[in-house]
């Protein structure tokens, strides 16, 4: 069958497109490689609320999308199908795409062959579950989901694999039925640690029977499983068998059609036209596999690729936005004038792609300060990335020197890359123009060019090398010395280099932080802890030949390297170095004769950076000699913040009395921020990652943060008053409120924002009787070692 | 690490209360009125009203530390003043009342106000001692970490249990459902131990404080088994020697946990009472005025 359009994928994104389609009255197909449309939406919680962000952007398309339940969207979009009559055919997966326009061959997985003039990309990004690759796979027995694990009862089910998902699908199963697992290792490495503790009390309970070391060797149907085990073959008979051993990413499928990606990193998109249009001419890819990750924009999509495959020429939904955004620009052009502008006149952004610098204006604010008009100022924790369009700005080095920077060059990228303070005040020094972009986006655009990420990643060793070692050398001889310097990055716990080594060079610390450690008395001991920004190795380099400590990442860690050679030329060159390594050295050495004397402050230093302190900005501890257990911090901390605390008190270790409570740490490079599809968690001038409200409860970020301090959570009822509660003892006591109505609960995610919005600073600090909660950065901790020894 | 409430920004509220009590004997030194001291002189109105608004004050705290949002310093500063001008209350109410006491109303606002003055000195010596010896107990384990060590205890008894006849079962399962933690503060903090068991073989159950009587039981057991089954009741004593090193370390947490929180049980009912009756004191004075 021949069609003119087919659109594979019925998430929002294809189903959108397929209902234009239809309005137009193309001779189309719609496919899913699932039961029912929108699979990623099914996928959810039940009843969880879905919002309908960014809400600037106005809604185009045939089918209805506001915020609402899960139940409510998946029910009006079954409508819109339904009322329109929309092509649709389930159950039926791509695995190719051959041919060109406009003869394209599409394959299912049953072998069947559909003809199209163009494709519709708009397979979304969760991929479609792996199978378990042996003889009987398919078979109606054999199920890759779970919705419902009451569903079944006094069954005997096979659970293969050995991920979150497997052992919560089996713990949930074993309630009622007879579980086994099959685990092709040894253990169960992948799981999340209260996963770990489920099944392998399970497993010793004898609730479920497991099987380690196994693999499946086939299927038979009607129902067994045939494993094999370490001992040999066993033949199992059951009732059913779930695979749950992950998805295959769509990367490989999308590429295998022809279509070619920015770069290899994982993150990075199809490289695609502005009208979605991928390489492959009549190849068109929309929605979160394009790089759009909210309903709404994918939705959109799906309506403009159709208008545009129809040869018709529309504006993008968020044209109105981009128009607003240029409005007060010195232009008076129209869009792509300006966008036009922006590339031209910012090298950096020559070669990127139309859409990928379009969407990333669209995330960024122009500015255009007065004279003098500060940017940023000096120890800020701001990590935006900003472009000078046009006009000068002037940066005030340490040193006093004015460096100016004209149109074309950028700054910022050194917090943006370490994580910590702004380095530095810019000020305009003309009225000018210039571009802002959050983080994610330069991080996005990163990936994906490797030539922006040199030109950047080159001007980040420039700086460092000028503000920390040599501020008077010649940009010149700078440019020679980031040539020749190596970027090194480690995982936590490498060693950069052991004590007795060679003395090869020096690290500065771009990001991260590392712990420096020597051996005294045949016992390795931290004497220090070193942050981004600063450098080590530098002993090594003026007086002993060899390394007279070792130094360990405490977390991830990137290092520039500067190789010895050519850090003796900069020292020949440049009069000042010398001494100024000289001056660290004796800091150094003045700092390893006190702890060599206070061997306990080192262990003390030692735990903190085993929590993963090493990456903080500032951390909540509790001095355990004056805690009374009263828990006034979390109700402080509670009543402050809709109800629900953000820290957790008692949870966490401790040790040499003192404790580190569950709660954020402010990372330098937030790991929560990693994978937020509004970009709703930023970080503030003063250092504080906190959600705004856009957040959409996806959840991502409370998977995505190691040290568990995110929840979901939905607003409590309202706070009564104080006196109230004293005098009448009416009202929930504090600490005491209760969930709103679980029909209008919508939960987001929440978590410690430092009480940036409270005049008075940290309410669990405040409100702690006894003093014994502080907050710190981890700069301080050597302080706290001072005090313990 | 931090600074106690004793010590708070270099005792700045000792201080202050020092000085008070110092320009209150100072006055009352040098005031000559026509009667002794006593409460109705016009230096003995001006000291009841001083430990009038004194006592209002640090009934305040209570709602201070409540008020989260409160810019108002910090509850640590609140209330190392509140214990240095607690105890300098009393040195104003004495000079107050002329060092003149009687079998009357005034003087039961007085013994109030000495009993929650006294349960307060009590509190702040707990709270200096208490939290220490709270986080050497727990050697930087969580209550709820050692809660959860117990069970995983209970766990493996059980199945330890399962390799030996019936009656090691029911002995286990009594021995886990009847031991307890002690449920009221008062229990806990007389570190009473209330377990008990039910031994195979008897119909009724028998205290087992400290789990004596179950080890007890066990140690028979295993002096009468054959060598198979001696070794594996070995394992199960062995589990319960540890839970009963574990029971020690969580009671001994909640009896400390329980005295950090008992002595307020005293200090604010006290304080109520003491409001009621200085009420009373403050009306029935004007009344016979
Ligand atoms: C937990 C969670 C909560 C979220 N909450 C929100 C929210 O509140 N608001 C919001 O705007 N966004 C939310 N998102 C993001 C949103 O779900 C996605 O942006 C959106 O689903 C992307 O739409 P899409 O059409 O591009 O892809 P998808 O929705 O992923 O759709 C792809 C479809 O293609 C099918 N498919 C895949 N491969 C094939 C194949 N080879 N052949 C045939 N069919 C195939 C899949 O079965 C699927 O149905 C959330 C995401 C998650 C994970
Ligand atoms: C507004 C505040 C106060 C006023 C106006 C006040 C007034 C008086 C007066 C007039 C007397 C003398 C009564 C008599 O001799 O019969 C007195 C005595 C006394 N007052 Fe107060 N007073 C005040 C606050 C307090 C407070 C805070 C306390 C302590 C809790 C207190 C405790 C006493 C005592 C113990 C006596 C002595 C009673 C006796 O002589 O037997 N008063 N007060
Ligand atoms: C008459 C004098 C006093 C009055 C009326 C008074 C009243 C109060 C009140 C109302 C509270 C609040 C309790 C709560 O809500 O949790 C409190 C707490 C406390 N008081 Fe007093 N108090 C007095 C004197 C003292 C003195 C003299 C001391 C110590 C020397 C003291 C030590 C404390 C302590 C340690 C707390 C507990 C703080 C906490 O854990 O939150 N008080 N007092
Ligand atoms: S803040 Fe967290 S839950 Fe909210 S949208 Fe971002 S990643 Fe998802
Ligand atoms: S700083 Fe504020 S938000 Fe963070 S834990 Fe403390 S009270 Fe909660
Ligand atoms: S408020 Fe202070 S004393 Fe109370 S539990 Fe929290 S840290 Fe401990």
């Amino acid at each position: 069958m021949k069609f003119e359009l087919v659109i594979v994928g019925a998430g929002p994104a294809g189903l959108s497109a397929a209902a234009h389609a239809e309005t137009l009255g193309l001779n189309y197909l719609l496919i899913e490689s699932s039961a029912a449309p929108a699979n990623t939406i099914q996928r959810y919680q039940k009843g969880k609320h879905v919002m309908a962000e960014p809400a600037v952007v106005p809604l185009r398309s045939d089918l209805r999308f506001a915020a609402g339940t899960r139940e409510a969207i998946l029910g009006s979009w079954q409508s819109g199908l339904d009322e329109l009559g929309v092509n649709i055919r389930y159950n039926t997966e791509a695995i190719a795409i051959s041919g060109s326009k406009p003869n394209f061959e599409l394959t299912l997985l049953d072998g069947e062959t559909l003809t199209a003039e163009s494709i519709v990309l708009a397979i979304g990004l969760q991929g479609n579950p792996r199978r378990i690759g042996v003889e009987g796979e398919t078979d109606r027995s054999v199920q890759y989901t779970l919705d419902d694990p009451d569903e079944y009862r006094d069954e005997t089910i096979a659970v293969v694999g050995a991920g979150d998902a497997a052992i919560e699908n089996a713990v949930a199963l074993a309630r009622n039925n007879t579980v086994i697992i099959i685990n092709r290792r040894d253990e169960f490495a992948r799981a999340k640690d209260g996963n770990l503790a489920l099944i392998t009390r399970a497993i010793e309970d004898e609730s479920i029977s497991c099987f380690y070391n196994t693999g499946v060797a086939s299927i038979e149907p009607a129902v067994a499983i045939n494993l094999n085990t370490e001992t040999g073959e066993t033949r199992i008979p059951c009732n059913r068998i779930i695979a749950r051993i992950g998805a295959i990413p769509p990367r490989k499928f999308v590429e295998s059609t022809g279509i070619r990606f920015l770069s290899d990193d994982p993150t990075t998109l199809p490289e695609l036209s502005s009208q979605y249009e991928s390489n492959v001419a009549g190849l068109y890819v929309i929605g979160a596999l394009g790089g759009y990750p909210l309903i709404k924009q994918a939705m959109n999509q799906g309506y403009e690729v159709v208008e545009f495959i129809k040869g018709n020429t529309i504006l993008p939904a968020d044209h109105n936005i981009l128009e607003e955004k240029f409005r007060h620009l010195p232009y008076g052009r129209d869009v792509d004038d300006t966008l036009a502008i922006i590339r031209n006149n910012i090298p950096l952004f020559e070669n990127v792609n139309g859409l990928v610098l379009r969407e990333l204006v669209l995330a960024s604010e122009l500015l255009t300060p007065a004279k003098s008009d500060v940017i940023f100022h000096k120890n800020d924790y701001t990590n935006t990335f900003i472009s000078v369009v046009e006009g000068e700005v002037e940066v005030e080095t340490d040193s006093g020197n004015l460096i100016t920077l004209g149109p074309g060059q950028f700054f910022g990228e050194m917090s943006l890359l370490s994580g910590r303070r702004r380095s530095a005040t810019v000020r305009a020094s003309g009225s000018c123009v210039l571009l802002e972009t959050p983080r994610r986006e330069i991080v996005k655009l990163m990936n994906s060019y490797q030539q922006v990420r040199k030109v950047i990643d080159r001007h980040f060793i420039v700086r460092t090398l000028r503000a920390g070692l040599v501020p008077d050398a010649p940009q010149s001889e700078l440019e020679v010395v980031a040539e020749t310097a190596e970027l090194l990055s480690f995982r936590a716990g490498d060693v950069l280099f052991r004590e007795g080594d060679e003395s090869n060079g020096l690290h500065l610390i771009r990001n991260g932080s590392v712990s420096v450690s020597r051996n005294i008395g045949g016992r390795s001991i931290v004497t220090t802890y070193v942050a981004a920004g600063n450098y080590v190795g530098e002993m090594g380099l003026v007086g002993e030949a060899k390394r007279s400590a070792t130094v360990t990442a405490t977390v991830a860690t990137e290092s520039v390297f500067l190789r010895a050679d050519i850090f003796q030329t900069m020292l020949s060159r440049n009069s000042g170095l010398r001494e100024r390594i000289q001056t660290k050295v004796k800091e150094r050495i003045s700092e390893n004769l006190r702890m060599e004397a206070a061997p306990d402050a080192g262990d003390l230093i030692s735990f903190l950076m085993q929590q993963g302190l090493g990456e903080a900005t500032d951390v909540l501890l509790i001095d355990e000699t004056l805690c009374i257990g009263c828990d006034n911090c979390e109700t402080a901390c509670a009543e402050t913040h809709d109800g629900t605390s953000r820290l957790k008190r008692a949870a966490g270790p401790s040790y040499a009395q003192v404790h580190v409570p569950t709660s954020c740490r402010h990372c330098e490079d937030p790991h929560c921020m990693k994978d937020c599809p509004p970009d709703a968690i930023r970080r503030a001038p003063n250092g504080e990652v906190y959600i705004e409200d856009s957040c959409i409860g996806c959840g991502n970020c409370e998977q995505n943060c190691p040290y568990g301090v995110i929840q979901m959570a939905s607003a409590k009822e309202e706070a009564p008053s104080l006196l109230n509660w004293v005098l009448t003892g009416t009202g929930a006591a504090p600490g005491q409120r209760q969930p709103a109505a679980a029909t209008t609960a919508i939960k987001k995610a929440v978590k410690c924002d430092m009480c940036k919005d409270l005049s008075g600073g940290p309410a669990c600090v405040r409100a702690c009787p006894t003093g014994a909660a502080i907050r710190m950065s981890p700069s301080d901790f050597v302080n706290l070692t001072k005090k313990a020894s | 690490m931090q600074t106690s409430i004793l010590a708070f920004r270099g005792r700045r509220y000792l201080w202050a209360a020092l000085a008070l009590i110092v320009i209150c004997i100072a006055a009352y030194w040098i005031d000559d009125p026509q009667e002794p001291p006593n409460g109705g002189t016009l230096l003995g109105y001006a000291l009841g009203t001083l430990g009038a608004l004194l006592i209002v004050w640090l009934t305040w705290f209570g709602i201070r530390k409540r008020n989260y949002t409160s810019t108002s310093g910090s509850v640590q500063g609140w209330l190392s003043a509140h214990v240095y001008f607690g105890v300098a209350l009393l040195v104003v109410v004495l000079l107050h009342a002329g060092f003149q006491f009687g079998w009357n109303v005034h003087t039961l606002a007085f013994v109030f106000m000495v009993l929650v003055i006294a349960s307060g000195l009590y509190g702040v010596a707990i709270y200096m001692r208490y939290p220490e010896r709270l986080s050497e107990n727990r050697g930087g384990a969580s209550r709820s970490e050692l809660l959860d060590q117990l069970e995983d205890i209970d766990r493996r008894s059980r199945r330890v249990a399962q390799k030996l006849p019936e009656p090691f079962q029911e002995f286990v399962t009594s021995g886990i459902r009847r031991t307890e933690l002690g449920s009221t503060l008062w229990q806990r903090l007389r570190n009473e131990d209330r377990s008990r068991i039910q031994l195979p073989g008897s119909a009724t159950t028998v205290a087992n404080q400290g789990q004596e009587a179950a080890m007890d039981w066990l140690a028979e057991q295993q002096s009468r088994a054959d060598a198979d089954s001696a070794t594996t009741i070995a394992e199960l004593s062995a589990l319960l020697r540890n839970k009963r090193k574990l029971l020690r370390q969580v009671r001994e947490d909640l009896r400390l946990q329980a005295g950090i929180e008992i002595w307020l049980y005293a200090h604010v009912p006290l304080t109520a009472a003491l409001l009621m009756a200085l009420l009373t004191h403050i009306v029935t004075v004007f009344l016979y005025w």
